[in-house]
C-alpha cells in the first residue's frame, strides 16, 4: 500500500510540472512521470492481488509511452523548426 | 525489513529528484533527475517482484526515453530560457494548489482503502509473462506493433522537411562559383612547410609574406592567428634559431 501512495505523490508532482513549466520539454516530462507513477501502481496491485495482469498491463503502458514520446518530440522539434522556441505561452494564435 | 527498508530508499530515490521538475532551472539538470526517478523506480519493480519490468524499465526509459530528451534538448539548444511572466494571472498558485489538492485527495482516498494483502509469491518471470503474453494478450501485441510502426512513421513524417528547390548538382556549384567571381582553385594550406604546420600560423608566398586566406577565418576573427614572423625571420636568416628548434 505504501507503493500506491508513493505513486500518488509522484502523479501530483508530475501533474504540478505539465501546469506550472512553461519549457515544452520539461512539461512533457512530467507527463512521462505521470505515466510511471501509474505503472508503480499497477505494479503494486499486481504484487497484493497476486496476479499477473498488472504487470502485464504495466508492460503495455510502457510501450504506449515509448510511442507517445517518439511523437510527441517530433511534434517539439517541428515546433521549434517552425518558431524558433519551446515555450508553451508563444503559441497564442487561436485567441480570438 | 528488507522491503521497508527498500521502499524508503526508493521513496527518497524517487520523490526528492522528481522534485527538480518543479524547481530546477536547467532543462538538463531535470533531465538526469528525471534518469535518477526511472532507477529509482526500477529498483521498486524488482522489489515488487518484477524483475522483468524492471529491466524493461531501465532499457526503455533511462536508457531510450530519457536519452532522446537529451538528445531533443541539445537539437533545440539547451540555453533555451524559460520566461517567466504569467498568461493567465495566478497560474502559478493555482496549478500548486491544484495538485497539492490531487495528492491530498488521492492519498486520503487510497489510506481509507482497506485490503487484505494476497501475496502468493507471484514473480514476474519473463517465462510466465510471456505465456499470458502470448496466448491471452495476443491480440494487444500485434495492436501495440502496429502502434509502434505508426509512431515511428509519424516521427519521420512530422520531422521531415521537403525539398523546395531541386537539389544542385556540383558541376552546378562550381558554375556558380566561377561566375560570381570567386578564386576557382584552393586556398593555400596553412603552415609553414617543415617548420610549423599548426593551423594558426599563415603560409608564407615565396617573398616571405603572410598569404592571408590561409588561416581559418574563425581564429583571425578570435585573434588566435600568429602572424609568422619568428619563421620568416628564420628564414632570412638561417643561422639564428627559431620554431620549434628552441
Amino acid at each position: 500500500m505504501n507503493y500506491v501512495i508513493l505513486a500518488a505523490i509522484l502523479f501530483s508532482i508530475g501533474s504540478a510540472a505539465v501546469l506550472l513549466r512553461r519549457n515544452a520539454i520539461v512539461a512533457f516530462m512530467g507527463v512521462e512521470l505521470m505515466l510511471n507513477a501509474a505503472n508503480l501502481a499497477l505494479v503494486a496491485f499486481s504484487r497484493m492481488f497476486g496476479e499477473l495482469d498488472g504487470q502485464i498491463m504495466a508492460f503495455f503502458v510502457m510501450v504506449v509511452a515509448a510511442a507517445e514520446v517518439v511523437v510527441g518530440l517530433a511534434i517539439i522539434i517541428a515546433l521549434f523548426r517552425a518558431r524558433q522556441t519551446i515555450s508553451l505561452d508563444e503559441p497564442a494564435e487561436l485567441k480570438g | 525489513m528488507v522491503n521497508e527498508v527498500l521502499f524508503w530508499i526508493v521513496a527518497f530515490l524517487t520523490v526528492i529528484p522528481s522534485l527538480a521538475l518543479l524547481f530546477a532551472k536547467r532543462p538538463v539538470h531535470i533531465a538526469m533527475s528525471i534518469v535518477t526517478v526511472m532507477v529509482g523506480l526500477a529498483a521498486a519493480y524488482v522489489g515488487l517482484g518484477a524483475p522483468f519490468l524492471g529491466v524493461v524499465q531501465i532499457v526503455v526509459y533511462t536508457g531510450a526515453v530519457m536519452m532522446m530528451f537529451l538528445f531533443v534538448l541539445m537539437l533545440v539548444g539547451v540555453d533555451q530560457r524559460e520566461d517567466l511572466k504569467e498568461t493567465i494571472k495566478g497560474q502559478k498558485w493555482i496549478g500548486f494548489a491544484g495538485s497539492i489538492g490531487l495528492a491530498i485527495l488521492l492519498i486520503a482516498v487510497i489510506g481509507k482503502v482497506t485490503m487484505e494483502p494476497r501475496i502468493t509469491g507471484v514473480e514476474g518471470n519473463p517465462e510466465e509473462i510471456a505465456l499470458q503474453l502470448f496466448s491471452e494478450y495476443v491480440l494487444v501485441m500485434e495492436v501495440l506493433g502496429f502502434l509502434l510502426i505508426t509512431a515511428a512513421v509519424g516521427a519521420l513524417v512530422l520531422t521531415h522537411v521537403p525539398r523546395l528547390t531541386p537539389r544542385r548538382t556540383q558541376v552546378e556549384l562550381a558554375e556558380a562559383r566561377v561566375l560570381a567571381g570567386a578564386n576557382p582553385v584552393n586556398k593555400p594550406m596553412p603552415g609553414v612547410y617543415a617548420r610549423h604546420n599548426a593551423l594558426d600560423v599563415p603560409a608564407l608566398d615565396p617573398e616571405g609574406n603572410v598569404i592571408e586566406d590561409s588561416v581559418s577565418r574563425v581564429l583571425e576573427i578570435r585573434h588566435q592567428t600568429q602572424d609568422g614572423a619568428e619563421f620568416r625571420a628564420h628564414l632570412e636568416n638561417p643561422e639564428q634559431k627559431g620554431g620549434d628548434d628552441k
